[in-house]
């Protein structure tokens, strides 16, 4: 059963406006966004961002300041409402198991508390276990000591699933996990939110995850929403210069727009020359504009061989990195910060990059892979 | 429906202020009530002329504190407190070597430790009536004494100075052992490295190394020794006998035969105050940043 | 590794230990002893220990001992639990001061704490017996109690109690289902320190007890000060295993995890 992200009725979550204050600091600053049924919605930012007191908004574990805004779920506002009165299912970064309770007695618990008929316990914990690729059989009746972390965390998994969420969220689950395991478990909390239904709501610090599983993406920095969108839109089209730093590696360029000239205005580079940026409602004359621009998107030529119609810059090679699947050409360019250009390796035994220390060349890149960074 | 269960859960959660108070309320007013009052009456009583059965009448003086200056109780001041300190310098003298046997020890380092504290944990009147048992005219050691022909008749021990200082030493010591300790084994052995590696031989290295960082448990084990044998009772009272009395025999005294109780909250007074003194005073010199030793 | 200690300071520490242990060792070993007054070793024998049995003092002794250990503890147990709980889970204004005035009992002689009492006890009309002697274990066993389950309070895991929540259950539902059997050890070693000193307790509870309501340790006081037969010695020894292996258990489970 796949249950496309657009479909049904009203979003499962709602934020407006909420802010969240300790004492002094804002933790969560005016941040509005909603969560659609079914969706992997991830929350993504650096440590301080604010994405972890989000998450414990939805929970219940905070409220919101007094004149903070409103959280809704599934359209009820739940402000005031405690974790138990919410019919949310969450995971911890710790996987919080009872340590005096059997696997069973855990996954069994919310169960318990729903007052669930004894009959049907037994089979639903049975069935949740499967669902998370454990044994019943054989770690029903284990103490969550005997466990490794995959194991515990695939346990406090099924203790939330078993309650057959609208709407499950999940703190870092996987941060300590090593990384092959990691990738495993991406892949099949995806594959769980696919085949569920259910609204996943996840926080996490490493970029990489949240490109991999997530619907859409809530980047976050300093409290606020800095950008929102799909993993594509956030990485092709970062808005701002924290997006574009923190998602994946990017050259900056500053200048200020000239003129404009057709599709495409042309903008007269910090540290000399000229690019040409495709059209942006930001772009006014005389006005001053950031770029980014990916390593990936990138090449380095011979100053006499750019390709007509690409953005060039000049400079001198200051190293060559071996990275194994990509190499990375670090250009020195007056009046910018080191350009790092990746390019992808051929094999440097049979094919070398023609490039090495001191070389004079230029990089280069079409208009169209310019990222306009709305704040400067 | 709200159950009163919920609608008290409902009440208590936004008053964070509340939920402590209704948890700290009934253990709090057992101490209000049956601590700090009791000690309060005490010191009005204090102050109170002293009535015909030994208890109090209305009335304001001073006379009890006075009396202190009678040279029989300032001679019970005066031992009392040269006793507590004497106790605690026997006990930082015995008690350095022993937790630094036992920071050192590697494997049997939890053994020792036991040892240590193995005493600490039986009761105190058995352990003074062990010391009685030995120290009597017909005790143990007199009676190898004897028996080895080393002496005629026996050594009166009890009820003695010396048996009431054993007492008190044999009572505090592990009191002593344990914070050093503490302090030591978080000693960091390449500081004494480095300094031998410098030059400095093993006088120097303790001197100028273990003994400053071992200081706050130095302090922390003089205080445990010292503020429990001010207030001390017992002790004096099963091995010294009427005639070495310390300030915490003269008060059970007016309590029971000399039947004078303002008097005798006086002295406790006293006691309290002295130990009071030297609580703030350690806690003062607990928060000074050790400057060298840093 | 480990520096070597010089030889004067093992000699010392031996001094020490045998300082530490001797008299104990030396009162246990005696109490087998077949013999009423000597201190020469006539022969092994239970009778000492026999002879306690006979005794309705020390019978009676034991029996309020244990009353009253039962009472104080399970009334500290439960008031320094909730305490500690406030303390680890609540900010409230007057912290530091209260956790000063929690710490008063601890310092304060025992001298000062009985004869206070027995002020309050003689002015308010109480009459002296097991009750009072209740109510004063209470009052200095109540700090040690928070002490150790604050301390086992503050290395718990939180977010055990929040999970808690999140899968339905309420403050209350979680305070019994979680934190309780987290906390259990903690309690048990609080209150197992707890009756140890009550059960050891000698001169508080000499002030505040009547003619009739004499624990173990007062019958022991008046065995000592009459100079009576090395049944002393037996009862002691019985009073050292007791309380040891209290003192032992509460150890091992304050720490386990």
């Amino acid at each position: 059963m796949v249950v496309s992200p657009s479909s049904t009725a009203g979003p499962v979550v709602q934020l407006c406006r909420v802010s969240k204050t300790f004492g002094d600091v804002k933790a969560v600053n005016d941040v509005s966004f909603e969560i659609r049924r079914g969706e992997f919605f991830s929350m993504l930012g650096p440590s301080g961002c604010g994405k972890t007191t989000t998450l414990r908004l939805l929970a219940g574990f905070e409220q919101p300041d007094e004149d903070g805004g409103e959280v809704r779920l599934l359209g009820e506002v739940v402000n005031k409402k405690r974790p138990y009165e919410r019919k949310i299912a969450m995971v911890f970064q710790s996987y919080a198991l009872f340590p005096h309770l059997t696997v069973h007695r855990n996954v069994a618990f919310g169960l318990e508390q729903r007052k669930t008929p004894k009959a049907q316990i037994g089979d639903r914990v049975y069935h949740a276990l499967e669902m998370v690729r454990l044994d019943p059989d054989t770690f029903a009746r284990r103490m969550p000591g005997q466990l490794s972390g995959g194991q515990r965390q695939r346990v406090a998994l099924a203790r939330a699933l078993v309650l057959e969420p609208d709407i499950l969220l999940l703190d870092e689950p996987l941060g300590a996990i090593d990384l092959k395991l990691r990738k495993e478990m991406q892949l099949e909390l995806k594959a769980l939110n696919q085949q569920l239904g259910t609204t996943f709501v996840y926080v996490t610090h490493d970029q990489e995850e949240a490109l991999t599983m997530s619907d859409r993406i809530a980047v976050m920095d300093n409290a606020r929403v800095a950008q929102l969108g799909t993993p594509a839109e956030i990485y092709e089209n970062p808005r701002t210069a924290f997006v574009a730093k923190f998602i994946g590696e990017s050259n900056f360029f500053g200048g200020t727009v000239e003129r404009r000239n057709g599709k495409t205005w042309e903008v007269a580079r910090t540290g000399g020359g000229r690019f040409l940026v495709p059209d942006h409602p930001a772009l006014a004359e005389g006005k001053p504009v950031r770029i980014a621009v990916r390593p990936e998107w990138m090449d380095v030529w011979r100053e006499d061989a750019v390709p007509p119609g690409e953005n060039a810059v000049g400079g001198a090679i200051r190293d060559v990195i071996y990275l194994g699947e990509t190499m990375h050409v670090i250009v020195t360019v007056p009046g910018s910060d080191d350009v790092t250009v990746a390019v992808r390796n051929e094999g440097q035994l049979i094919k070398p990059l023609p490039w090495k220390r001191g070389d004079v060349a230029a990089v280069a890149w079409l208009p169209e892979d310019c990222q306009i960074l709305e704040e400067v | 429906m709200a159950s009163l269960r919920e609608r008290a859960l409902a009440w208590m959660h936004p008053r964070p202020q509340a939920r402590a108070w209704a948890l700290l309320a009934p253990g709090t007013g057992w101490l209000v009530v049956f601590f700090l009052v009791p000690i309060l009456i005490m010191f009005a009583y204090s102050l109170m002329p002293r009535g015909i059965y030994g208890g109090v009448e209305t009335g304001f003086t001073l006379e009890h504190y006075r009396r202190f200056f009678d040279p029989l109780y300032l001679d019970i001041l005066r031992r009392t407190f040269v006793w507590s300190v004497a106790c605690t310098v026997i006990c930082l003298l015995l008690g350095f070597p022993v937790a630094y046997a036992v920071a050192l020890g590697g494997k049997w380092k939890n053994l020792l430790l036991f040892l240590v504290v193995l005493p600490f944990w039986t009761s105190f009147l058995v352990r003074t009536f062990a010391m009685i048992f030995l120290l009597r005219d017909t005790g143990l050691i007199n009676n190898w004494l004897l028996r080895l022909g080393l002496i005629e008749n026996s050594i009166t021990m009890l009820y003695t100075p010396f048996a009431v200082m054993s007492g008190l030493v044999y009572g505090f010591l592990p009191f002593m052992i344990l914070p050093i300790y503490a302090s030591l084994e978080k000693l960091d052995h390449s500081l004494l490295e480095a300094a031998e590696v410098l030059g400095a031989r093993p006088a120097a290295r303790f001197r100028r190394i273990t003994l400053p960082l071992s200081m706050p448990g130095v302090v922390a084990g003089c205080l445990l020794v010292f503020i429990p044998a001010l207030g001390s009772f017992l002790t004096a009272d099963l091995l010294g006998g009427a005639k070495q009395m310390m300030i915490g025999n003269l008060v059970q005294n007016q309590f029971s035969a000399a039947r004078n109780w303002p008097f005798g909250s006086a002295a406790s007074f006293i006691v309290m105050a002295l130990v009071l003194v030297a609580v703030m005073l350690y806690l003062r010199v607990k928060d000074r940043p050790t400057g060298e030793a840093a | 590794m480990v520096a070597r200690a010089p030889r004067w300071v093992l000699g010392v520490s031996l001094l020490v230990y045998a300082f530490l242990h001797l008299p104990i060792l030396v009162l246990v070993v005696f109490s087998f002893n077949d013999s009423k007054f000597s201190v020469d070793w006539a022969g092994f024998t239970m009778d000492w220990y026999h002879r306690l049995l006979e005794r309705p003092d020390i019978l009676r002794g034991l029996k309020a001992s244990l009353i009253v250990g039962g009472a104080s503890t399970v009334i500290s147990a439960v008031l320094g639990t909730m305490i500690a709980l406030a303390l680890a889970r609540h900010r409230f204004r007057g912290r530091r001061a209260f956790e000063g005035f929690l710490y008063l009992p601890i310092v304060t002689p025992e001298i000062v704490v009985g004869i206070s009492l027995l002020i309050l006890f003689a002015l308010v009309k109480i009459p002296l017996g097991l009750t009072t002697i209740i109510i004063a274990h209470v009052a200095f066993c109540l700090s040690f109690v928070v002490i150790v389950v604050l301390a086992r309070l503050e290395g718990m895991d939180r977010t055990l109690e929040e999970a808690a929540m999140i899968l339905g259950a309420d403050e209350v539902t979680t305070f019994w289902k979680v934190t309780v059997p987290q906390l259990w050890p903690g309690i048990l070693s609080g209150a197992l320190l707890a009756f140890t000193m009550s059960f050891d307790d000698f001169v508080i509870t000499s002030f505040v007890s009547g003619s009739g309501s004499s624990t173990l340790p007062i019958v022991v006081y008046g065995m000592v000060r009459r100079n009576v037969e090395p049944s002393i010695n037996a009862i002691s020894t019985i009073i050292l295993l007791v309380t040891t292996g209290l003192i032992y258990l509460a150890d091992r489970l304050a720490r386990e995890k």
